[in-house]
């Protein structure tokens, strides 16, 4: 790997140039030599190069490339503890990764708590479940980062967040604490809580595992909304329907590692491993 | 068999089809039958006694005895206090009288309250706790906004330091001459306010990443927490002047002070540490994700979920904090319980420890059950919000 554990390799590396590198690499790793037409666009947003993280003594992220585009909507899936949860996390700091180096938006992800904070300002992050914050309103929930962070006045936060709320749907809840609203629903607020931000990116950790059958589908409608615009998606989801209609390029992960990928007609009809075949056998069954 | 054929004739109704109307009731509006008044046995004053005090014959002795106890012991003791007691009139009235001298406490009155206090700047005393007292008010039923009163509850001490201990205008009176209930509550007061803080610091510290910062805490509580809180005061203030330069003075009081909130503060970042633990990490994983850093998520996620948590414990802290300030009479301070003993030796006034202990133990009550209702509008208050 020429890139693995290159910790000090310069974020300012051009995009291209990080890139054409990842190719080489990416199709190592994958062992398919197949990539994806998108990867190679040129504005790269996310560049996850050689990551490698440990849990412990248990490897469980091994020497994952990844390149996302902007505006590009990324499905990651795969079985449970396949590290993908793992990744996107990544992505934000929520974890760290021991070796390899992942660029978001031009920052290098190190341990520099500026470089952090700057990624995490630009990107959003909705979670199986929800976390918004119980003591506070919905509105208060919006607005805090948008006001303490942005240093937004608070008028206008209150503003965008009454804005956003009408685009999920549910702004007559503003004044509802969460524990008062329906799964669904704090699932749509916690979409809104992102979108405040402005993110550039948006990750999205299996968004309806958490739901009952019948909610799924108003978050579903919302994301599904969400990914028409000019956002950058990622998502950690087992809606296989959502994958196929939304998804620019699926993305197979199974121990740790990066299986296989490719655009979602490919991916669902013609999978190349046996491992993603079997996968798609069982998820698909129900 | 005449009656055979009969009891097998069909009903009268099933002549309607019963998949359109149920047979049986023709279709009049269903009227209840109203309802019958219970037995006299289960309701009322009798069926209250019966279920409360009367049910089954064990129950039924614990009331009696309970009964009898009360009736040997409350008549004498309202014929004391409140009966046969003197209100007025001076030492020798209350010598002649069987029952209680309230004279004494309404004599002491003022000693009780501030102590040696020099009796024509007694008032500034009295101003403070008024202040003291509008605050407690005005933060009871919400007057201000929350940023306001906790402005305003730090400001309080320094106003009332200055009240009490003069300068910038008013005579100075030095720190021997304050006692009484005023240093008890002072202290309390200065401990509680400054505790807190200083409890949350320690228990963020000892969670803390950073290992320096971590020792640095647990450095600080265990040791605490490993003494008994009369050894810190005789190391405030007997031991600590040993070790510093003579002509470097810190006073008495102001040592004591210290001492009680570093014991406070041990004890307020354990229970804190309880209520961060109980935050669920996804609170902490969202805040990051939207961009807050460590001070931010703290003051606005973890810390307003995790005091609401521990806010039991904490009021418990408080009414201890307040009740540990009687200890400061071993190290020669006369607080409100110290002044107490003082005046009950008297020569004038012999023999009425028993009104003053009571008069304190009634303050104290009414201070610590305060406090203690206090917390808990707080938990109700707050108690919609959970999830």
């Amino acid at each position: 790997m020429p890139t693995a554990a290159s910790d000090t390799a310069q974020a300012a590396a051009s995009a291209q140039a990080a890139a054409s590198a990842q190719t080489t690499s990416s199709a190592q790793t994958t062992s398919s030599g197949q990539t994806t037409p998108s990867a190679q666009a040129g504005d790269i947003v996310i560049d996850i190069c050689g990551v490698n993280k440990w849990y412990g003594a248990f490897h469980v992220l091994k020497d994952v490339n990844l390149q996302v585009c902007r505006a590009e909507r990324i499905v990651i899936c795969g079985p449970s503890g396949s590290g993908k949860s793992t990744l996107i996390r990544c992505i934000n700091r929520l974890e760290r990764h021991q070796s390899g180096r992942i660029v978001v938006d031009g920052v290098e992800l190190t341990s520099s708590l500026k470089g952090i904070e700057k990624v995490r300002r630009e990107v959003g992050m909705v979670f199986q479940d929800f976390n918004l914050f119980p003591h506070m309103t919905v509105l208060q929930n919006l607005t805090l980062a948008p006001v303490w962070v942005r240093k937004m006045p608070r008028r206008q936060a209150e503003e965008t967040a009454l804005h956003f709320l009408e685009r999920v749907r549910i702004r007559e809840q503003a004044d509802k604490y969460p524990g008062q609203l329906s799964g669904g629903q704090q699932q749509r607020v916690a979409i809104a809580r992102a979108l405040c931000m402005n993110p550039a990116i948006l990750l999205f950790d299996e968004p309806t595992s958490a739901l009952d059958p019948e909610m799924i589908k108003e978050v579903l409608d919302v994301m599904i909304e969400l990914a028409e615009e000019n956002i950058t998606m990622v998502c950690v989801t087992h809606e296989m329907g959502f994958a196929r209609t939304v998804a620019d390029r699926v993305i197979f992960m199974d121990g740790g590692e990066i299986v296989e990928q490719n655009t979602p007609e490919a991916f669902f009809s013609n999978p190349r491993f046996d491992r993603t075949r079997q996968f798609l056998g069982q998820i698909l069954k129900h | 068999m005449p009656h055979v054929p009969d009891a097998l004739a069909p009903l009268a109704c099933p002549a309607a089809p019963c998949s359109d109307t149920p047979c049986a009731r023709p279709a009049e509006a269903f009227v209840p039958s109203p309802a019958l008044p219970p037995p006299p046995s289960a309701v009322g004053p009798l069926g209250w006694l019966r279920a409360n005090l009367f049910d089954g014959w064990f129950n039924s002795l614990l009331t009696l005895l309970c009964m009898a106890f009360l009736a040997a012991v409350v008549p004498p003791l309202v014929s004391w206090a409140l009966l046969d007691a003197c209100f007025t009139g001076d030492a020798s009235m209350c010598a002649q009288s069987s029952g209680a001298c309230w004279t004494f406490i309404v004599h002491k009155f003022r000693v009780l309250m501030v102590g040696t206090y020099p009796p024509a700047e007694a008032w500034r005393p009295a101003l403070a706790g008024v202040l003291l007292a509008t605050m407690v008010g005005c933060t009871a039923w919400r007057r201000l906004r929350a940023a306001a009163l906790a402005v305003l509850w730090l400001l309080l001490p320094l106003a009332a330091l200055w009240l009490v201990g003069g300068g910038a205008g008013l005579a100075p009176v030095d720190q021997s001459q304050w006692g009484g209930l005023m240093l008890s509550v002072g202290l309390a007061l200065v401990g509680i306010l400054v505790s807190i803080p200083c409890g949350v610091l320690l228990a963020l510290g000892r969670r803390s990443r950073i290992a320096a910062v971590r020792a640095l805490c647990v450095g600080i509580i265990e040791p605490v927490r490993g003494v008994p809180l009369i050894t810190i005061l005789f190391m405030a203030s007997v031991m600590f002047p040993l070790f510093l330069p003579p002509d470097m003075q810190i006073n008495n009081l102001l040592r004591v002070q210290i001492g009680m909130i570093l014991f406070s503060s041990a004890y307020m970042a354990e229970v804190v540490r309880g209520g961060l633990a109980a935050v669920p990490k996804g609170q902490t994983d969202a805040a990051k994700a939207l961009g807050l850093g460590y001070w931010k998520m703290q003051a606005f996620v973890v810390l307003p979920q995790a005091l609401r948590h521990v806010l039991p414990s904490l009021v418990g802290r408080c009414i201890a904090l307040l009740k540990d300030t009687s200890l400061v009479i071993i190290v020669g301070l006369l607080d409100f319980l110290g002044m107490a003993k003082a005046a009950s030796q008297d020569q004038q006034w012999l023999g009425h420890d028993a009104e003053a202990y009571i008069f304190c133990a009634l303050v104290y009550w009414l201070l610590c059950f305060g406090m203690s209702r206090w917390g808990r509008s707080i938990e109700r208050r707050t108690a919609h919000r959970a999830r």
